[in-house]
């Protein structure tokens, strides 16, 4: 958990761990191949785990892991989000991947799967890999073959105040698009500011037109237009009007449109010190919203996104996305049993209790304990449909056109037709 | 004395000590071979790495400019003038271009005489005047993402100390949203960049101004010229040499600029901020549409040849011609 968070954390995180990156590039030079002198297999391990307690308790694992089977050794290679991304770019252009990998499943990994450069891990570890939560292995899923194992699942869902709510009298979180306009005038009306958004990094504005396009057009919708390179479907374009309706309201903070996430003055911060109402964010929001502004505590909410009267999706398909490994083509035995490892019941009670990720063994919800995070496991375990971020289920030209032509509508310079006709250009030119 | 760099003047002493027979001149022969030799071994290291760094990367980004390629493998989808049709058509990029071109007049016309007024009046005996110079030169030293970060603090709506300040002196209608209003964010991207970079233009002329001999100006004092007349008529065009650098210099940075936008706005709001550089890395490194990147950056190293071409042989002319005369000195 955090995980996407951080990845937001902005260009100066990420020129930090560029020089983290060019350390851990020169410091695997030629020993990848799981060479088993003396009868132990080194297994390479490359991960985000950058950030505390997560880092400490991985390695605990890591060591655990050692102790158990003594004729193998984990090389744990951590490197920070984005540099990690440009890495494995380059890796992948060079046809090696390292043996266990971070992947967040979707178009980003059905590359490398293309590439023939990954593990199909379907037979080895069926096994035991059934049990897991199904929605947290979705992504992973290409083709119905199983190509990774998730360690933390998520969702995008609203992150609310409770003690404005109740100030400008709304008793229940809104569940449907109607009402929770309603709900936007209701705060406007007391002079709060009812959403927060960072219109900088517009990755944020995105969640709310893919919800909103997963509940108009139906949640196979979202594929299908992916498929067809076709985004000008009526239920898109409807996404766009609703969208519309929201922003001509006029619900976002003041000079929004230059506000980052996590910073200071960011989205999380503003709805963290009270000052907005709501943000549509991930389960990491309530620690975001704590490290970068005060947090809420108990006045802290959770609501899934309201559904679209007269629209083909229902409030329980979610969108979001988690953390998983993959393993490289010929990856040695050790490697699986390190995932089957990673997986188990004992280890992902530890995940949870102690890095705040959410579980993906279903037996080791028993450790949550924060009512918010309950919520949006509820939420999870309950889906009836499950859609991956977009900027990693698509393309990566065709993910960024959807942020960057949301925005534009965000700013006012798009109308909803002309985001589908944007997104559906850049999708054509995508081979 | 730069004179003694030229072949035909190495009839030096040590050159000219064997008798002028067929054994010297074949020791001659042999002693230019070992020099090229030694001059080839001393360039090969930068050369190599000149080479492999700098011309080879250049050449491959105008070969995949040709190219749809997404980064992976070597570029095989021909696509032609492709690219460069696209980029022309591009309202991002076209309006990369006209932004280019209002950074690069606003700083001639606003930030370069700012730079030359402070030179001037730092050049006057002024008590702590080197306090002053260390100042003004400061924000130039500051590295471009802690000025980035420094100012998104500070012109943070509302919040920021920029909105404090103009409340505190009652004129809190002057605040608004800066680098979140579409029509203000380069006016405050400008005010920015003039903060961080007319130090250093200042810093040129002072120490063209320190070359010009007091003579000249205490002659034109005697011939009963005012203030202005001796600036206009005795400093300014003493000065035009060091002018003449530090509009190139200021117009080659307003044209490569990415680092101040990516860090304070990443382009936005809505590319009301977007450099032809920070294009080229959306496309780049996020798109990984790198045969279009690829275009945008030939486009962008052919505006800044050009304008280096043809700004050093219509305007630095007459400043290299003095470099060129010493070095062709005995020809004449």
């Amino acid at each position: 958990m955090g995980d996407r968070a951080l990845s937001r954390r902005g260009f100066l995180a990420a020129s930090a761990a560029a020089g983290l990156g060019v350390t851990a590039l020169s410091g695997c030079g030629g020993d990848s191949d799981g060479g088993s002198s003396s009868g132990t297999t080194t297994v390479e391990w490359w991960n985000i785990s950058t950030t505390q307690p997560t880092k400490s308790v991985w390695a605990g694992l890591a060591k655990k892991f050692e102790a158990q089977n003594p004729k193998v050794k984990l090389k744990i290679v951590q490197l920070e989000n984005d540099a990690y991304k440009s890495k494995m770019t380059a890796l992948t252009a060079s046809g090696k991947l390292p043996d266990i990998f971070h992947t967040w499943g979707g178009g980003v990994l059905k590359q490398q799967i293309d590439a023939g450069l990954v593990e199909d891990l379907t037979d080895r570890t069926k096994p035991w890999a059934d049990g897991l939560l199904p929605v947290a292995k979705q992504p992973y899923l290409i083709d119905d073959k199983v190509y990774g194992i998730p360690f933390d699942i998520g969702m995008i869902g609203f992150w609310y105040n409770k003690a404005l709510f109740k100030q400008a009298g709304i008793s229940e979180p809104p569940t449907t698009w109607g009402d929770f306009l309603d709900a936007v005038n209701k705060l406007k009306a007391k002079s709060i500011t009812p959403l927060a958004l960072a219109g900088k990094e517009t990755w944020t504005g995105m969640y709310y037109w893919a919800y909103l396009a997963m509940r108009t057009a139906g949640i196979d919708a979202l594929q299908k237009a992916d498929e067809a390179k076709d985004f000008t479907g009526a239920g898109f374009v409807e996404a766009g009007q609703h969208f519309k309706d929201l922003i001509q309201l006029q619900p976002f903070q003041k000079g929004f449109l230059g506000a980052a996430y996590s910073t200071p003055t960011g989205q999380a911060a503003t709805v963290g010190n009270g000052k907005a109402a709501m943000e549509l964010m991930g389960q990491w929001a309530p620690v975001v919203e704590a490290d970068a502004g005060k947090g809420l505590g108990a006045n802290l909410g959770f609501f899934p996104f309201p559904a679209v009267e007269g629209g083909k999706g229902v409030i329980t398909e979610v969108f979001g996305g988690g953390g998983g490994h993959a393993l490289r083509k010929g990856a040695p035995q050790a490697a699986v049993d390190f995932l089957k490892f990673f997986a188990s019941e004992t280890s992902d009670l530890e995940l949870v209790k102690k890095t705040g990720a959410l579980p993906v063994v279903p037996a080791a919800a028993s450790a949550l304990s924060d009512p918010n995070t309950k919520a949006v496991q509820a939420q999870l375990t309950g889906a009836t449909g499950f859609q991956l971020y977009l900027d990693q289920a698509y393309a990566p030209a065709v993910g960024q056109e959807v942020n960057d032509s949301v925005g534009a509508l965000i700013a006012g310079s798009k109308s909803p037709e002309q985001v589908a006709q944007s997104i559906t250009k850049v999708a054509k030119e995508e081979q | 004395m730069t004179s003694t760099f030229l072949p035909d003047k190495r009839t030096g002493p040590d050159l000219a000590v064997p008798s002028p027979t067929k054994a010297s001149a074949r020791g001659r022969a042999r002693r230019r071979t070992l020099n090229w030799l030694t001059a080839v071994g001393f360039q090969l290291p930068a050369l190599v790495l000149f080479v492999g760094l700098v011309l080879l990367p250049m050449l491959f980004a105008l070969y995949a400019a040709f190219f749809r390629w997404g980064g992976f493998g070597m570029p095989s989808d021909y696509t032609g003038a492709g690219n460069f049709t696209r980029l022309f058509q591009d309202p991002v990029f076209l309006g990369d271009l006209w932004r280019c071109l209002v950074l690069v007049l606003l700083s001639l016309a606003l930030q370069l005489p700012f730079a030359l007024a402070m030179a001037v009046l730092l050049n006057q005996r002024l008590r702590g005047r080197a306090v002053y110079r260390m100042l003004f030169f400061a924000p130039y030293v500051l590295s471009e993402a802690i000025t980035g970060v420094l100012f998104s603090m500070v012109f943070a709506p509302d919040a920021g100390l920029a909105d404090h300040v103009l409340g505190g002196i009652g004129l809190d209608g002057l605040g608004g949203e800066w680098f979140a209003d579409p029509s203000y964010v380069m006016a405050t991207l400008f005010l920015v960049m003039t903060w961080k970079y007319f130090g250093f233009h200042m810093m040129l002329y002072l120490a063209g101004l320190q070359s010009i001999p007091a003579e000249l100006t205490e002659a034109a004092l005697i011939d009963g010229a005012n203030a202005w007349q001796r600036f206009r008529n005795v400093t300014l065009p003493l000065l035009a040499p060091t002018l003449r650098i530090s509009v190139f210099l200021s117009v080659i940075g307003s044209i490569q600029l990415f680092d101040l936008v990516w860090v304070v706005t990443q382009g936005g709001p809505d590319h009301h901020s977007e450099t032809m550089a920070v294009t080229m890395f959306q496309y780049g490194f996020k798109r990984y549409q790198v045969g279009y990147a690829s275009a945008i950056s030939v486009v962008m190293f052919g505006i800044c040849l050009v304008f280096a071409l043809a700004y050093q042989r219509f305007v630095l002319r007459r400043d290299l011609e003095g470099a060129t005369t010493t070095m062709r000195g005995d020809g004449k």
